[in-house]
């Protein structure tokens, strides 16, 4: 499938809509029938990016699939902000049963579905890094192992964000968490080898596997909708800033999703049995300083004792992310410092 | 209650739970002044008329236009568009072409034959228009639309003024000057030609006029006494434009010289190119820099073989040939002389040093000041307490036809406030949409559309128009690139960022509301917002 950016108008050719467009070409967000799958009073925190996430990608699978999904939701925050007893946010089918667990019981369910002969309801998982990559990875890879029929989302917020910020797999190196403190020579979270699920989706030869962040709404969903079409296996990876674990502006976390994609450290790609399709190239390049200096994570690497070394650690995977994937046309080779 | 096993309470929407009570700042939409509509002399709200443009409703895009300006086609030809100027596009990648766009609706109204608004009801008031240039004409027609009688008298035999007689018809058309004319005649006006006013206060009376407009212009050109022979010929600029605007161009020979450094400077040089002039000169005391005529002019004419001699006073005009004396610029950047002189070839001095405005019709008008040959004017317009207004040319601004107009609209409304006996009303401005409150991560690289020029050769010998038109499909692309500064253009930004779903879509053109219940301030609406149209506000507590 080849991608066409969005060059309808000159007038807000990224925006979620665009009042000139016909409505088949506008977004689902940008429509007022939205199923708005997670509603208002939602006990997320400001500029909450999982929130955000979970509408867009749950909002678009309900349009591709006429509106028969059921979600299936492991423990973290998305869980615990949108249920308070007796209180729900989901206006869609939803189902929570443990933190290890959601892609095993999302198997369940299309198991049942599919003994019940209800083959046009589709599932979705989903569960944030921690749920993913640490507490859920056993039964996530035997899911994708087993191709069961499950669109399995991870909202990524890098930490384990609704017990206090605590580091995860999916923390980046040199970040200040709970567990991670800025001291020493080394300070935050090491610089292991990483846990980078999106790639270890992709040795299980799965249909279908992709990122996006909330910054790019026309890719998220178009990658949802990509999902539906195919049966088995798929694994979406959305990055979704956390104003209140990484220490940003609440009003900066569609800007910082831009930047992680714009600098190269979060790379946006989407990849088929296992080998990349197609990747969202570069439209402003920024260096890593422009992504990290606006998160109180980071702030070790910058004020009074900077660590221009650490930070030039990062940049090396930002620009080792550049390479790998292709993030970078020839036209926009030239470091923009403006976002 | 009947609820299962071990159940106690009902289930219920999260909708009970009001997030709104979590905020501390609110959101609110905002519209901003745009730049463009800030720097128009006329008042033309530009950013609205390219809202309409952009969908393609060219009538109703030309229908807000005219709402301040009655002459789009004209003002797409000769307006320098300060609006392009202050345009924030101008720090992404270009300028929107306004002016382009603005002529091909001019021109499309003209091609489609739409009618002006109709006049106001009947007020029973009579106001008198001194001179029918472009803020004459205004005024006429805003204080048409207010229902007020207009006797328009002009001392030439056609209506038009500057824009007939000074502004050479390469730029500006006959046909399109008459088109939008005729328009405003139509506005069931009385019309008096060939009538010179000598004296304003007996004008008055004399015809029972409850208000007078005085747009007399700058007609007079200025003269510097200039040593010449008697076989030598020199005419000012003014003079000649108007000759050959009558048909009736003087004999300047082969070689012309012009002096001074303006539009109307250019405007002659170009003039003579087209006579047959094989060689058109400018002198001028400064260097280009500070040259009064707009970058456009300067770059067309040079474009047509026009020269230029930079930093240089005329000292005398002997026979065949024009001693120049060089000049040099002095630590405050004002000319000084030399005493360096040389030599130019020319059968005829064009002299467009300014112009002066005869106001001998003011002599008994004796609340009106006049002060440096231009009459004093509140911001209202007004010159005198008895009810006499003036603009254009003949007060104290730029002397652009553009300017012209905004003073003839601003006048029509002082008019009629004081006709009508009501307090002079001042709006109230929005604050500016400057480009730090842009998101333009949101807006598509779009250069400009460029307007076809006349091959320069065909141009240098007759007087057709210089500069083409858009085509539809490129008026509608130039539309487009407009960055609707401060003004919601229902992107559905804010409705799709919302992680709260606190913002409610109303519908097309009826834009968004904040559902206050659930937002929480987090603010990424205003941050993620194109066009800057939405504000952060403390809440109080």
């Amino acid at each position: 499938m080849t991608r066409q950016p969005v060059h309808f108008y000159q007038v807000g050719s990224f925006a979620v809509g665009n009042r000139l467009l016909s409505s088949d070409d506008r977004t689902v967000q940008s429509q007022r029938e939205r199923t708005n799958s997670i509603d208002s009073g939602h006990r997320a925190c400001q500029g909450c990016g999982e929130a955000l996430g979970a509408r867009y990608a749950l909002d678009a699978a309900m349009r591709a699939t006429n509106g028969h999904v059921v979600a299936v939701n492991a423990t973290g925050c998305l869980e615990v902000f949108s249920t308070p007893y007796p209180e729900t946010s989901w206006r869609i089918p939803w189902l929570h049963s443990l933190f290890g667990n959601a892609p095993a019981v999302a198997t369940g369910v299309a198991a049942a579905l599919r003994v019940k002969g209800k083959s046009d309801v589709r599932v979705v998982a989903q569960a944030g890094d921690g749920g993913t990559v640490d507490i859920g990875f056993g039964a996530l890879s035997g899911m994708f192992e087993r191709n069961d029929d499950v669109l399995f989302i991870c909202y990524d917020n890098e930490g384990y964000m609704n017990t206090g910020v605590q580091r995860s797999a999916a923390t980046p190196p040199a970040a200040r968490t709970a567990t991670t403190d800025a001291v020493g020579p080394e300070p935050g979270n090491v610089f292991g080898t990483g846990k980078d699920l999106p790639r270890i989706a992709m040795a299980h030869d799965i249909p279908y596997v992709a990122t996006a962040t909330v910054a790019d709404l026309h890719d998220l969903e178009r990658k949802v909708e990509r999902a539906m079409e195919i049966r088995g296996a798929r694994y979406l990876h959305v990055l979704v800033p956390c104003p209140l674990g990484w220490g940003s502006a609440s009003n900066d976390t569609i800007h910082i999703a831009r930047l992680a994609k714009e600098s190269g450290l979060f790379p946006v790609f989407e990849a088929e049995n296992g080998t990349v399709t197609s990747v969202s190239t570069i439209r402003r390049r920024v260096p890593v300083e422009q992504y990290l200096s606006l998160q109180r994570r980071y702030g070790h690497l910058f004020g009074k004792s900077p660590r221009p070394d650490i930070v030039a650690r990062i940049q090396a995977i930002a620009d080792n992310n550049i390479a790998r994937y292709g993030l970078v046309d020839d036209a926009t080779e030239s470091m923009e410092v403006n976002t | 209650m009947d609820t299962p096993f071990a159940i106690t309470l009902g289930v219920g929407t999260s909708r009970a739970n009001h997030t709104g009570s979590w905020r501390v700042e609110r959101p609110v939409y905002v519209d901003r002044l745009p730049p463009c509509n800030n720097a128009c002399p006329a008042g033309e709200n530009i950013q609205g008329w390219l809202y309409e443009a952009e969908s393609g409703n060219y009538e109703a895009a030309w229908r807000t236009l005219v709402e301040e300006n009655p002459l789009p086609a004209i003002m797409g030809r000769v307006c320098f568009h300060p609006c392009e100027t202050a345009c924030n596009r101008v720090q992404v990648d270009e300028a929107v072409g306004i002016n382009a766009v603005e002529r091909f609706l001019g021109d499309l109204a003209i091609e489609k034959g739409w009618r002006l608004p109709a006049s106001g009801p009947d007020t029973g008031k009579r106001i008198l228009v001194v001179g029918a240039g472009p803020a004459g004409l205004s005024a006429t027609y805003h204080l048409r639309r207010l229902g007020h009688h207009v006797r328009l008298v002009d001392s030439a035999e056609r209506l038009g003024g500057m824009m007939r007689y000074g502004i050479p018809a390469y730029r500006l058309p006959r046909a399109t000057l008459d088109a939008e004319i005729d328009r405003i005649v139509a506005m069931n006006v009385e019309v008096v030609l060939n009538h010179v006013v000598h004296d304003i206060e007996e004008e008055r009376v004399a015809g029972n006029f409850d208000a007078v407009f005085l747009a007399v212009g700058a007609q007079l050109g200025k003269r510097v006494n200039i040593p010449a022979g008697d076989s030598s010929k020199v005419i000012d600029a003014v003079t000649f434009l108007h000759q050959v605007a009558h048909d009736d161009p003087p004999l300047l020979g082969r070689r012309v010289v012009v002096y001074g450094g303006g539009d109307t400077a250019f405007d002659a040089a170009r003039t003579a190119r087209r006579l047959g002039a094989t060689d058109a000169v400018i002198v001028y005391r400064r260097n280009r820099e500070r040259m009064g005529a707009s970058g456009e002019e300067v770059e067309q004419a040079l474009g047509e073989g026009v020269s230029v001699r930079w930093l240089s006073t005329v000292n005398r005009f002997e026979g065949e040939h024009i001693v120049l004396e060089k000049m040099r610029l002095n630590d405050e950047g004002f000319p000084e002389p030399t005493g360096e002189f040389e030599e130019l070839d020319a059968d005829a001095l064009v002299l467009a040093l300014g112009q002066d405005t005869d106001l001998s019709l003011l002599e008994h008008a004796n609340d009106v000041t006049v002060h440096d040959g231009a009459v004093s004017v509140l911001p209202s317009m007004m010159a005198g307490a008895s009810g006499i207004f003036a603009g254009g040319d003949a007060v104290l601004a730029d002397r652009t036809a553009t300017v012209a107009v905004g003073h003839g609209k601003r006048a029509a409304h002082g008019i009629d406030d004081f006709v009508m006996g009501r307090e002079p009303t001042e709006k109230q401005r929005h604050e500016l949409a400057t480009f730090d409150r842009l998101n333009t991560w949101y807006y598509a690289d779009a250069p400009r559309t460029r307007r076809p020029e006349l091959e320069r050769i065909r141009r240098q010998t007759n007087f057709e128009e210089v500069i083409g038109g858009l085509s539809e499909e490129n008026a509608l692309f130039e539309a487009r690139r407009c960055l609707s500064c401060g003004n919601c253009f229902e992107c559905d930004n804010c409705f799709g960022v919302c992680p709260d779903n606190a913002v409610i879509k109303l519908g097309a053109g009826e834009r968004y509301e904040f559902d206050y219940d659930f937002c929480k301030g987090c603010g990424i609406c205003v941050k993620e917002c194109p066009c800057g149209a939405i504000e952060m506000v403390p809440e109080r507590i």
